[in-house]
């Protein structure tokens, strides 16, 4: 479980988390959606000790994220933010080679090489092992970022708007990639979406955060309504039901 | 392979290249006892060992460098670090003018040291991807310092001496008079066993957190590393211009950033550089040598522009 205990961060006197106490991982994929500026990036960051808070308590599987050496943590937590440069030259091996990192120190066995090979395949960028990161496709990118993920094999990811500068194709492949890794690998997914409908078909809760408050938690069906998605944007959303799935229409 | 047969090649000539005859012919002709033999063990192998590992060293503090800071525009002479060492070795002359060589290079390491932590401080406010803008205001950094110097320098009268200390040149390199380049060595030594750690340092401190990397503990290691290679080679061989700049790009487009992989062709290209370099300046004017920074200075900044050029014809 990721615990966090009446956590507060303000930048001044803004607060951009505040007080929230909220826990993931009991389900396997869990969307955090809300606008701009909810806290939803800096959330993560608190959780991946990147970020200090200056109030409250955040463990991982009963850890101290304060106290825990960052190596341990590594081994159970990964955590991929958005809008990732590497100025670098790696090749897509070299990059998911470093996901073993926290494992290996840098002296790879067996092992290491297995989970390398895994989330290179699971990937599907078994042709693009000895590219450089930066003869490659945005998507392409975002996946290897994905593998070296992966490749740390740990049990709970969490991923800061993945979709990114994805177009429809790999939007989707990406999701269904998730999903997978959740339902095949039991791995704990905790992503940022700004796209409600995705969220919906994909993840197995929603939690929707304003403020740096949570002000929606739950199931898709509980929080794709007009009344909670309207009081998380400010903006009026219509939601129809489409095959059996809410479908929120927030155009025209 | 081909950087390794260079190697060889070029420090064989080296040991052999120089006003006196000191040709393989003459040494077994005239045994241990003879000047040629004399020569070789007093000048030309220090020497050449000496320009082994500036080479190498140079080449290792600009690739640390480059991934400490993530611009591939970066080395200690683009940084301010240089310039600050030779602020240390300008307060050494005026204050501590008896010191032996080894503190004096103490002084200017701690000088570059502080010089590469400034420069890290500064360098946080431009963003990452402002490509060039982080080598501009190190370059600045470094000619504001490098003003200062000269001007307490000319105030007291030692623009002369300090420009003599500052000059490349392998020329006055003896026994005895480049030992603590092994200082240097010993750095490379320290990042080839810290590599992989530098590797995921260039990812960005997010990466390196994820990865559960003490990201401040490793940055110091490699201000370290780089202070005390600037320093060591200013001492004993002057301001060699570009080379940390070139080498470790080049390496970089052929191998990748991967550091363990990139490290030994960082070195021995390095190596292979400055030998180069220091044969031509050798020889060009035989019997008389010119500085090597020229000839390194000349190189380097043709490899430079060519690397520049290149980069900005890159699509992004």
């Amino acid at each position: 479980m990721i615990a966090l205990e009446n956590v507060t961060k303000r930048y001044g006197r803004q607060a951009v988390v505040d007080d929230l106490s909220i826990e993931f991982g009991a389900e396997g994929v869990t969307a955090l959606i809300g606008p701009n500026g909810a806290g939803k990036s800096t959330l993560f960051g608190l959780v991946g000790r990147l970020i200090r808070p200056d109030a409250g308590r955040l463990a991982v599987d009963g850890m101290d994220v304060a106290t825990t050496p960052s190596s341990e943590l590594a081994k159970v937590l990964a955590v991929l933010r958005q809008d990732n440069h590497v100025a670098a030259r790696l090749t897509v091996h070299d990059l998911v080679e470093f996901g073993r990192f926290p494992h290996s120190r840098g002296r790879l066995t067996g092992v290491d090489r297995d989970h390398i090979d895994r989330a290179i395949d699971y990937l599907d960028l078994d042709g693009f092992r000895s590219r450089f990161l930066d003869e490659l496709s945005g998507g392409q990118r975002q996946r290897a970022f994905i593998a070296m993920v992966l490749a740390q094999d740990t049990k709970y990811v969490l991923l800061d708007e993945p979709l990114n500068n994805l177009d429809l194709r790999h939007m989707t492949e990406i999701l269904r990639l998730i999903r997978r890794t959740a339902d095949e690998l039991g791995k704990r997914v905790v992503l940022v979406l700004h796209d409600i409908n995705a969220a919906a078909s994909y993840a197995d809760r929603i939690v929707a955060m304003r403020e740096g408050r949570v002000v929606a938690d739950g199931p898709a069906r509980d929080v794709m309504r007009p009344s909670v998605l309207e009081a998380v944007y400010d903006t009026a959303v219509d939601v129809r039901e489409i095959d059996g799935r809410p479908v929120a229409v927030h155009y025209g | 392979m081909l950087v390794g047969v260079l190697l060889v090649a070029l420090a064989g000539a080296s040991l052999f290249v120089g006003v006196s005859d000191v040709s393989p012919a003459a040494l077994l002709a005239g045994g241990s006892q003879s000047d040629a033999a004399f020569l070789l063990v007093a000048s030309r192998i220090p020497r050449t060992v000496a320009v082994l590992l500036v080479g190498a060293s140079l080449g290792i503090a600009g690739l640390i460098m480059q991934m400490l800071v993530r611009n591939k525009f970066v080395e200690p002479g683009t940084t301010g670090v240089t310039e600050f060492a030779t602020l240390g070795m300008l307060v050494t002359m005026v204050f501590f003018p008896g010191l032996a060589v080894v503190g004096k290079m103490g002084v200017a390491a701690a000088f570059g040291l502080f010089g590469t932590w400034v420069f890290l401080r500064v360098v946080r406010f431009v963003p990452v991807r402002q490509l060039v803008l982080v080598p501009l205001v190190g370059i600045m950094l470094g000619g504001v310092v490098a003003a200062v110097t000269t001007f307490f320098a000319y105030r007291l009268d030692l623009l002369q001496s300090l420009g003599q200390w500052a000059q490349g040149s392998f020329a006055t390199v003896m026994q005895g008079r480049y030992e603590f380049l092994w200082i240097a060595g010993l750095m490379v030594v320290v990042a080839w066993v810290a590599a992989d750690r530098f590797s995921v340092i260039g990812l960005g401190e997010e990466f390196a957190t994820n990865l559960g990397l003490d990201y401040r503990r490793v940055v110091a290691v490699g201000m370290v590393v780089i202070a005390v290679i600037t320093a060591a080679v200013l001492v004993t061989a002057g301001i060699v211009p570009f080379l940390g700049l070139v080498v470790p790009n080049v390496v970089s487009l052929v191998i990748g950033d991967n550091v363990r992989r990139s490290i030994p062709w960082v070195a021995g290209t390095g190596a292979v550089f400055v030998l180069a370099c220091d044969i031509v300046a050798r020889v060009v004017r035989f019997p008389y040598e010119i500085p090597l920074s020229v000839v390194v200075g000349v190189i380097g900044a043709v490899l430079f522009l060519w690397l520049l050029l290149r980069s900005g014809s890159r699509a992004h």
